[in-house]
């Protein structure tokens, strides 16, 4: 690995903008305008580093220092069985295949339903929801890489569920990443989900292990009206070589159900996961349902922030991990309750089950209340395994290695136990076995 | 089958089994009895190999083979089982996993191919309707949510699916109601054999008439003060362990 200072990098995506500006001469003024203003913020903000409250634990510098191109690889040729080989088991998903953050149509499925769009985002400017939405849900001013995102994303997906369309077959969004040399890719997308309207979307991300390093940062904005009902479900696996900045924003209408999953496995080197939903209208509910199992020397690092803004609204959040070898977990959970949310139901809870000697977590879940009539509650708990449920289990001649793993997969039981899907449920069982073997 | 000699064992460097002797064979059923604290449930932590439980002296042969040389796993593969005084609650694990997990690493132990799901189901229905117990067991998870007397007859239960060679009973007894105790105690003489044997460790007279021992022993002071057979039970039961307490401390004297 190459090391540098973080001012190159820096210095590079300046450099960047200057000429990416003439290439992108063609795009319509306000998207122009929106990338103009966030590598304004970019240039203020610059990368983090510790001093910075929202990245104390989470030592990202040493993979700022690599050497990285911005410009990505194209696909090869894909075959059949490299294509079902990233399918999830007995998930009749709908695949829409994005390879270095560019959709593949000619390798995805179209969808059956008209009630559902998805294209490039680049090719979808001159729709109204775009325009209406991209840059409006996450905000590029106080968040380094979202800005970083906005000032310089390539491509990615939209996708809209037009109102009142319950979409039966979930959408199976794969994104894969490859290149033969060190990479930076920020791809960006779009999900507008109408009014009453119900979709469930499961996302894998992964790549191959080379000896190139891939630094993904990319932002999905999601809209969900009013009504409407989400199952969105996340999974990062992979190898050692890919860092990712996962950022993803919900904005929620009244009455709407928004649901997350997420899962994550060792691989990948950095994987920073940002959530935050915004709550933004009367009698909403969202369910954020974390797991994460770190192994080897993985940084793992999930910010979530929950903002209830109207009253009568309910969220509930369950983080679980599971942390071997050097690993390190950071879970840093907010929410925030605004004056005007009287009413609200908010719980929040990070339990996390340590296996190495050497693996390390920061837990910081946080409350912030401005309302006086709400039941709100947050806790954290770090442990090691129960020891008299593993005698009990090896008293019954169960070896101590399956032993720890029937306890690992109890554990994560709660979160799993949630997921409506359960094709991506048994996925997951089965990349936790895999996990634990690593 | 089981030969227990001068057997010494400390918790937290307190010496609390103070050189046990103890020979079974095939066949027979062994009732261990004596005051509370007495040891006698660390006796059965010692033989099933628990940790904290440090044996600082003495030699335990089960089948010809050094017992406490093996791993918790292996004395239960050996054919080492106990019924717990207090089984745990393990959320999230099912009932019916567990004993499929478990059933299968003890058959792979012994060169055994794994059951099939229907041949397991069979077997769990049949060991069920064996012992009594009808609680649902799928979809659940292990011990979750039983009642204590539930968990008592689950102990049993899984006993009668992993026919040991040697079953401990910690107390399987209390907490258990007049009927389930009956319950219990004739699933217990329907899994007895001539190539087993039983250790049931228990406060009360009641037990020992429905599972009649041919041995009683009463542990005191991490010791075995005094063995008899089964009318040894009925003479506690009346003259309580004070006369036993004494006569140990007399011959403690001399
Ligand atoms: N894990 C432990 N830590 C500390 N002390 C222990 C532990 N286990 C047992 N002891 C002590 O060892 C002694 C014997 O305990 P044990 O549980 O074997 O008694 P017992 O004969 O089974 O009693 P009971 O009839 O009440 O079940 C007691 O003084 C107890 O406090
Ligand atoms: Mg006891």
């Amino acid at each position: 690995m190459i090391s540098r200072d973080i001012d190159t990098l820096y210095d590079q995506f300046i450099a960047d903008f200057e000429t990416k500006s003439v290439l992108m001469a063609d795009e319509p003024d306000n998207v122009r305008e929106f990338r103009r203003h966030s590598f304004e913020h970019f240039r203020l903000l610059g990368f983090p580093s510790v001093k910075n409250e929202e990245w104390r634990y989470t030592h990202i510098a040493p993979f700022l220092r690599e050497v990285y191109s911005t410009s990505s690889e194209k696909p090869g040729s894909l075959d059949q069985s490299f294509l079902s080989s990233l399918q999830i088991r007995s998930l009749d998903g709908i695949r829409i295949l994005l390879f270095n953050g560019k959709y593949l149509p000619e390798f995805s499925e179209l969808p059956p339903d008209s009630g559902i769009h998805v294209s490039a985002l680049t090719g979808a400017y001159q729709e109204r929801l775009v325009s209406d939405y991209l840059g409006k849900i996450a905000d590029a001013s106080k968040n380094h890489f979202v800005a970083l995102n906005s000032a310089l994303f390539e491509d990615g997906l939209f996708i809209r569920v037009q109102d009142g369309r319950r979409i039966e077959r979930p959408l199976h969004v794969i994104h894969v990443f490859s290149s033969e040399s060190n990479m930076f890719v920020q791809p960006r997308h779009l999900f507008v989900v109408g009014k009453a309207s119900e979709v469930s979307l499961v996302e894998s991300f992964l790549n191959f292990k080379n000896e190139a390093e891939i630094f993904i940062n990319d932002v999905s904005e999601i809209e969900v009206g009013s009504d409407a009902r989400v199952q969105h479900y996340t999974i990062h696996g992979g190898c050692e070589n890919a860092r990712y900045i996962h950022h993803t924003e919900v904005r929620q209408a009244e009455r709407s159900v928004y649901n997350n999953y997420k899962a994550s496995f060792p691989g990948p080197a950095f994987l920073r996961n940002n959530l935050n939903v915004s709550l933004n209208g009367e009698n909403i509910e969202s369910h954020l349902y974390g797991l994460y199992l770190a192994g080897g020397r993985q940084v793992v690092d999930n910010h979530t922030i929950v903002d209830h803004l109207k009253p009568n609204c309910q969220s509930n959040e369950l983080y679980k991990g599971v942390i071997k070898d050097e690993a390190s977990g950071i879970f840093n959970g907010k929410i925030y309750v605004r004056k005007d949310a009287q009413k609200t139901n908010a719980f929040q809870k990070n339990n996390n089950l340590m296996l190495g000697k050497k693996a390390i977590v920061d837990s910081k879940p946080q409350l912030e209340i401005f309302a006086d009539d709400v039941k709100c509650s947050h806790g954290s708990t770090v442990g090691q395994f129960n020891e008299e449920a593993l005698f009990y289990l090896k008293s019954r001649g169960i070896g101590e290695e399956r032993a720890k793993a029937l306890l690992i997969h109890a554990f994560a039981y709660d979160v799993l136990e949630k997921m409506p899907l359960a094709s991506v449920k048994s996925h997951i069982n089965k990349l936790i076995d895999e996990g634990l073997k690593t | 089958m089981l030969s227990i000699k001068n057997l010494q064992t400390s918790v937290d460097d307190k010496e609390i089994l103070r050189g046990l002797n103890l020979e079974i064979r095939a066949g027979e059923v062994h009732a261990l009895m004596g005051p509370n604290g007495s040891g006698k449930s660390t006796l059965a932590a010692a033989l099933t190999g628990r940790d904290n439980y440090n044996v600082t002296g003495g030699q335990v042969i089960f089948e010809g083979r050094n017992l406490l040389d093996l791993s918790p796993e292996n004395r239960a593969r050996e054919g080492v089982f106990l019924a717990f005084q207090y089984p745990v609650e393990i959320p999230g694990v099912s009932n019916i996993n567990f004993l499929r997990t478990a059933l299968n690493e003890i058959r792979k132990y012994r060169n055994l191919s794994p059951l099939e799901s229907k041949e397991f189901l069979k077997l769990v229905k049949e060991k069920q309707k064996l012992v009594e117990f009808d609680v649902a067991l799928s979809n659940r998870s292990l011990n979750e949510g039983f009642s204590g007397g539930e968990k008592k007859r689950n102990e049993i239960f899984q006993l009668a699916m992993l026919e040991p060679k040697l079953a401990i009973l910690d107390e399987t007894d209390s907490g258990l109601d007049i009927d389930a105790l009956r319950i219990v105690a004739k699933g217990v003489n329907k899994l007895r054999t001539n190539d087993n044997a039983f250790i049931i460790i228990t406060h009360y007279q009641r037990l020992l008439e429905y599972i009649v021992p041919d041995f009683v022993h009463v542990l005191y002071n991490g010791q075995i003060v005094k063995s008899g057979g089964k009318e040894l039970a009925l003479e506690l039961e009346e003259k309580g362990y004070d006369w036993l307490k004494e006569e140990s401390k007399e011959r403690e004297l001399v």
